[in-house]
């Protein structure tokens, strides 16, 4: 086992996976590069490197460069799974979804019911998420919330490298659409990862910390957050719970109530903002199912109800932090 | 038709503009000064000053994520721009937008845009509003080589084309949308696609001012008189990565030396208005001066400036929670 990065962890799942199986394609806006271009091959692999070096291996035949047409092959990647192929399309910004929302939650999203359980799509769409990149209001939102609205889309939000190979792999294997959500500033991130492939199932929560007296369910890049203040809090004698659910659909909603029942007390945090949101979601959860446990006001940590700002100055307010987190945390054990 | 030496001195003077407000904006970005992605237009001034130059206040414009040429060619000021790409508070967008989404609606400016073919289906919007209200105006849409691929640029031709709508599509093929060449990711021919659409249609030299400028004039009176919409291929070439940091390596050895060496338009117009006696090398040597100097000023505010306090998050919204 050695240490690895997310966009490491990612890379390999996909070489992993094209290696198993022929049919697995990978496609997007330069997840190669150079196309008809003078210069080198494979110039990009992608905006921020993770596909690079697939093109050299498997060719270009399974690794399509894309015009900048969403519709199309975000399109095309939905027919081919439900033909014989297995896509994984990267829409790079999650917030490109508005290009190309009716291939994805009209078209694959309603194969299988609409189709009388005869339609198959394995389809996976890796898509970049969330603020704290500078990238301002059209190529920093979260969104998960959007496609987790929509019953036939299975939604991913893997909150390290570990988390990240082994539900990237356990995606490429389902036969349902996925939307796979990489946030944008983890890509750097490391930590052991086996060499072997591996899957990690869907709607199976993860406890990252084990705890009394609140439960913390954070979502993607929050779960390194909550842990960060869950070990410090440790120190102050406040014992918490982190709950990772992995997927927010399928939700492990079970693993959630348990957990909450034990604690008492319930902090919920999540980079999209606050209205139809998971913190929203899990909170109305407990409200209909543990009522009668909570010793304290469920707390929300999120985003504000407005678009990622551009300033440095703003946008470090607007994401949920460790210091908000643990304010929340504080809160919920004072009342 | 002829340039008058106003509009000859204003076209050098917005060109070097660019060129300097560009060359700063990336040797800030070097130097860790600026934050997000920023993607410069350094090169390809001939073509937004060109076109621009036609328009007034009341005529708006769409951009791309490439869109500090655009915004200053639509008069935009430099100093608001700067600081807008700082994030400083007094910037144009109150350091809201940030590089990819630099905005005056008051100068007919819609945009910068961070979606690839947001810009066409609003430019039908506002040339619709010139036409309804018969304000004399007409709307322009700026699009990149790969940007003419998006769904979006083709809905928004087939309906500027039915609606009879004041617009112009400028198609500015720099050869690459990222590292993908615009010969593989574009099929067919753009000036092909716009006669498709049944609107008139001709490719024009990027580099040169005059041909941007003739072609602009043509379709721009065109879509004013009520004829519609027409469509323009400009070929040109960008001197910088697709985005601040890109390393380039799908270009080929040499290929920027060569273009800035051979058809720089900025070298070009002033050997064209200089042979022709039509302005001095003095007048052109103080409008580099002035505007380098303009660009160091921008470049002084911008960086003493203050960023937004933490009041501005929550404004803008029509509900704060
Ligand atoms: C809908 C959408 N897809 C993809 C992108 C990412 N992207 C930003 S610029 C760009 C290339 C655009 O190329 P072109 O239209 O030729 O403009 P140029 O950069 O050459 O000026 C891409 C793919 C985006 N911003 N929006
Ligand atoms: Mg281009």
């Amino acid at each position: 086992m050695a240490k690895k990065s997310y966009r490491q962890a990612i890379a390999e799942a996909l070489r992993q996976e094209m290696e198993r199986d022929a049919r697995v394609i990978v496609m997007g806006e330069d997840v190669a590069g150079g196309m008809g271009a003078p210069g080198e091959d494979d110039a990009w692999g992608g905006p921020l490197g993770v596909t690079k070096g697939l093109m050299p291996i498997f060719g270009r035949d399974r690794v399509l460069d894309t015009p900048i047409t969403e519709s199309a092959f975000i399109g095309a990647a939905a027919g081919a799974a439900a033909t014989g192929l297995r896509p994984v399309a990267e829409l790079m910004f999650v917030d490109f979804f508005g290009v190309c929302f009716d291939q994805i939650f009209n078209q694959a999203a309603k194969f299988r019911y609409m189709f009388g359980g005869k339609a198959v799509t394995p389809l996976v769409v890796r898509t970049m998420y969330g603020a704290g990149f500078r990238a301002a209001s059209q190529h920093s939102q979260c969104l998960y919330p959007v496609f987790t609205h929509i019953p036939g889309l299975k939604v991913v939000l893997p909150s390290s490298p570990y988390e990240a190979k082994g539900l990237l792999i356990q995606a490429i294997r389902d036969d349902d659409p996925v939307i796979f959500f990489e946030h944008k500033a983890m890509y750097d991130e490391e930590e052991e990862v086996p060499d072997e492939p591996y899957a990690i199932p869907f709607g199976e929560a993860n406890l990252t910390r084990e705890g009394d007296d609140v439960t913390i369910v954070a979502f993607g890049r929050m779960v390194g957050f909550a842990n960060q203040v869950a070990d410090k809090l440790a120190k102050d004698g406040i014992s918490c719970t982190v709950v990772d659910p992995r997927t927010t659909s399928p939700l492990d909603s079970d693993t959630i109530l348990e957990c909450v029942e034990e604690t008492g007390r319930l902090v919920v945090v999540d980079e999209a903002h606050p209205r139809c949101s998971m913190a929203s979601d899990i909170a109305g959860l407990a409200a209909q199912h543990v009522f009668g446990a909570l010793k304290a006001p469920i707390q929300m940590v999120t985003a504000p109800h407005a678009p990622v700002p551009f300033s440095p100055s703003l946008e470090d307010l607007y994401i949920p932090s460790p210091d908000k987190i643990e304010a929340a945390v504080r809160k919920t054990m004072a009342s | 038709m002829q340039l008058s030496r106003e509009e000859l001195l204003k076209a050098y003077r917005q060109m070097c503009l660019i060129r300097a407000f560009e060359d700063t904006v990336h040797e800030e970005f070097s130097a860790g000064n600026i934050p997000g992605f920023v993607h410069l237009y350094a090169g390809e001034e001939a073509s937004g000053v060109g076109v621009c130059l036609h328009l007034t206040d009341k005529d708006c414009i769409a951009s791309t994520h490439r869109g500090h040429g655009h915004c200053i060619a639509k008069g935009c000021d430099v100093g608001g721009m700067m600081k807008e790409i700082f994030g400083r508070a007094d910037g144009l967008c109150g350091g809201k937008g940030g590089s990819m989404h630099i905005a005056d609606l008051s100068k007919g400016m819609m945009g910068a845009n961070g979606i690839v073919g947001g810009g066409p289906p609003l430019i039908c919007g506002a040339a619709l509003t010139a036409k309804t209200l018969k304000t004399g105006g007409v709307a322009i849409a700026f699009v990149g080589d790969g940007g003419s691929n998006q769904g979006t640029t083709a809905e928004s031709l087939n309906l500027a084309k039915v609606w009879n709508l004041p617009a112009v599509f400028v198609f500015e093929d720099n050869g690459y949308a990222e590292s993908t060449a615009s010969s593989w990711s574009v099929a067919g021919d753009l000036v092909e696609r716009g006669k498709a659409y049944g609107m008139p249609a001709r490719r024009v030299d990027g580099f040169d001012f005059f041909e941007v400028w003739d072609a602009a004039r043509e379709a721009i009176e065109r879509a004013r008189n009520g004829d519609g919409p027409s469509v323009l291929h400009v070929k040109l070439s960008r001197y910088y990565g697709h985005f601040e940091g890109d390393a380039m390596t799908y270009r080929a050895p040499g290929e920027i030396d060569a273009v800035k060496a051979q058809k720089d338009c900025i070298a070009l117009f002033k050997r064209r208005v200089t042979e022709a006696g039509l302005l001095e090398p003095d007048q052109l040597a103080a409008i580099e001066d002035e505007t380098a100097r303009e660009v160091a000023d921008a470049l002084v505010d911008a960086k003493a400036a203050p960023p937004p306090g933490e009041a501005k998050l929550l404004t803008d919204v029509y509900v704060a929670y």
